[in-house]
């Protein structure tokens, strides 16, 4: 386990140190870059506000990442089992991940006003695809020959479904949740700088605003940890649900 | 002795089966009988459609020409396919779950097998854990729990190492002797054929046809060692390669 976290500390340590260096220089502008101490300055002077702020982010996140999953959910178990609607829906699928987030993000705003919820349709949005796309792969990842075997036993199509074809697409439904967990912090705060009254988003905005450079920092540094820690907790998960996955 | 899973056993009729894909001919006039608690084996070169043949018979594919009689069949695959999500247990149990039974009731009937067929103390191991041979033993129960009359083998032991797959067709042997089932077996493997089945029936090369059938008259138990090294056991061995020209 040390040997493994050893290298990712190592490499965090460079890039402080990277971070540090250049934010001495004399010729980079107080107002464009904080250095490391500065931010941890704002962290600790400001740290209510700023949690305050990351705990309405963070909410924002884990309920848009569970309506995208129950979403991704529904529409690949559909697709998997209509052929016509997999075929239909694969490209819109695809287009609904070309939309550029920061263009929809004031329409959302407008159209469900200043609360949570387009927060919480962006979050969505946003990895709904990786998880959908995932899911979908996973399900028809079930070799041809179980299906054969399934087929001789005189399984149900619904028990296929369930006991065969659900379970084996858990490791490629993980994948996909692992990419979408990491994103799904995009679309909160593209949702608070659309407008909100809250959220790190709204803090990061208005630190820019109000020239608060270490604090804009905080803000993205608070924000990353949500992002690892997301993906370190969706993979620890992964490792409960799915302990074959690296042992055959 | 006399099975605990089956009423009956059931005969296995092909007539003139003939089976195309496209261009390939895969099966042109396959003539074949099994009688009633008989075990056969089929051996023929890669590529004679063997195991085209096996899935007709379980009904997985339908013949386009010629007449396939056959009762509902249990299907075993070459390669184990169990689910890693499952236990051993649960993976045998899968087989009658897949018919309706409910998973408690399933288990609990899948478990006098595993303590008759050598895999007690293994119910709750998942397959990952298991070796080939173990693995092959858990298939083969899967296929025997539903209880249907007619057997179908597809390879079940090709990815084994030799010396495993000498021990797995003796307790493959045990096994059949104490499920007795109409069997048909699938194999490239002449003396595997020869060791388990009453008779061996041998393909050409594509398209296949069976093109010679040789009685297999040794008495059983057969003890494998003594059974593969008798004089008896060698000049059929002799024969069979030589109908299939090799």
């Amino acid at each position: 386990m040390l040997k493994r976290v050893l290298p990712a500390v190592g490499l965090l340590l460079i890039a402080l140190g990277a971070w540090w260096w250049v934010a001495s220089w004399d010729s980079v502008d107080d107002l464009l870059l904080a250095s490391p101490s500065e931010t941890w300055q704002a962290v600790r002077d400001d740290h209510e506000l700023l949690l305050d702020n990351a705990w309405v982010t963070l909410i924002e996140v884990l309920l848009g990442l569970a309506i995208a999953i129950a979403a991704a959910f529904a529409l690949a178990v559909a697709m998997h089992l209509v052929r016509p609607l997999r075929d239909a829906a694969y490209p819109l699928l695809v287009a609904s991940q070309a939309v550029p987030i920061f263009v929809l993000a004031p329409i959302f705003v407008l159209a469900f006003d200043y609360g949570i919820g387009p927060k919480l349709a962006l979050v969505a949005l946003i990895s709904f695809f990786p998880i959908a796309v995932g899911l979908l792969d996973g399900l028809r990842s079930v070799e041809a020959d179980l299906l054969k075997l399934m087929q001789s036993l005189g399984a149900s199509r619904a028990f296929r479904l369930t006991r065969v074809e659900l379970p084996a697409a858990l490791p490629a439904f993980f994948s996909g949740l692992r990419i979408g967990a990491s994103v799904a912090v995009i679309g909160a705060v593209f949702g608070e700088l659309a407008g909100a009254d809250e959220g790190l988003g709204r803090l990061i905005f208005l630190g820019n605003n109000q020239l608060e450079t270490p604090r804009v920092y905080a803000g993205v540094v608070i924000l990353t940890v949500m992002a690892v820690s997301l993906f370190a907790l969706v993979s620890l998960a992964e490792r409960v649900a799915v302990p074959w996955r690296t042992k055959t | 002795m006399q099975s605990t899973l089956v009423k009956e056993t059931a005969a296995v009729q092909l007539g003139g089966v003939e089976r195309r894909f496209g261009q390939v001919e895969a099966l042109a006039g396959v003539d074949l009988a099994v009688g009633e608690g008989e075990i056969v084996a089929i051996v023929g070169p890669s590529g004679c459609g063997k195991s085209t043949l096996l899935e007709l018979v379980a009904g997985l594919q339908q013949p386009d020409a010629g007449v396939v009689d056959a009762p509902l069949a249990s299907y075993m695959p070459q390669k184990d396919l169990l689910l890693p999500w499952r236990d051993a247990l649960g993976n045998a149990a899968l087989a009658l779950e897949a018919g309706g039974t409910r998973r408690g009731e399933a288990r609990r009937r899948a478990a006098p097998l595993f303590e008759r067929f050598g895999l007690g103390g293994f119910e709750r191991t998942p397959p990952y854990e298991l070796s080939g041979g173990m693995r092959q033993r858990v298939a083969f129960l899967r296929t025997l729990l539903p209880g249907r009359p007619l057997l179908l083998l597809d390879e079940p032991f090709a990815s084994l190492d030799s010396l495993t797959r000498g021990e797995m067709q003796s307790w493959l042997a045990d096994a059949l002797g104490a499920e007795p089932r109409t069997t048909l077996l699938v194999t490239h493997d002449v003396e595997e054929a020869l060791y388990l089945a009453d008779r061996v029936a041998m393909m050409s090369p594509r398209p296949g046809r069976v093109v010679a059938e040789l009685e297999v008259r040794l008495p059983r138990p057969r003890p494998r060692r003594e059974t593969i090294t008798d004089s008896a056991f060698v000049e059929l061995k002799e024969e069979a390669l030589e109908a299939l020209g090799c």
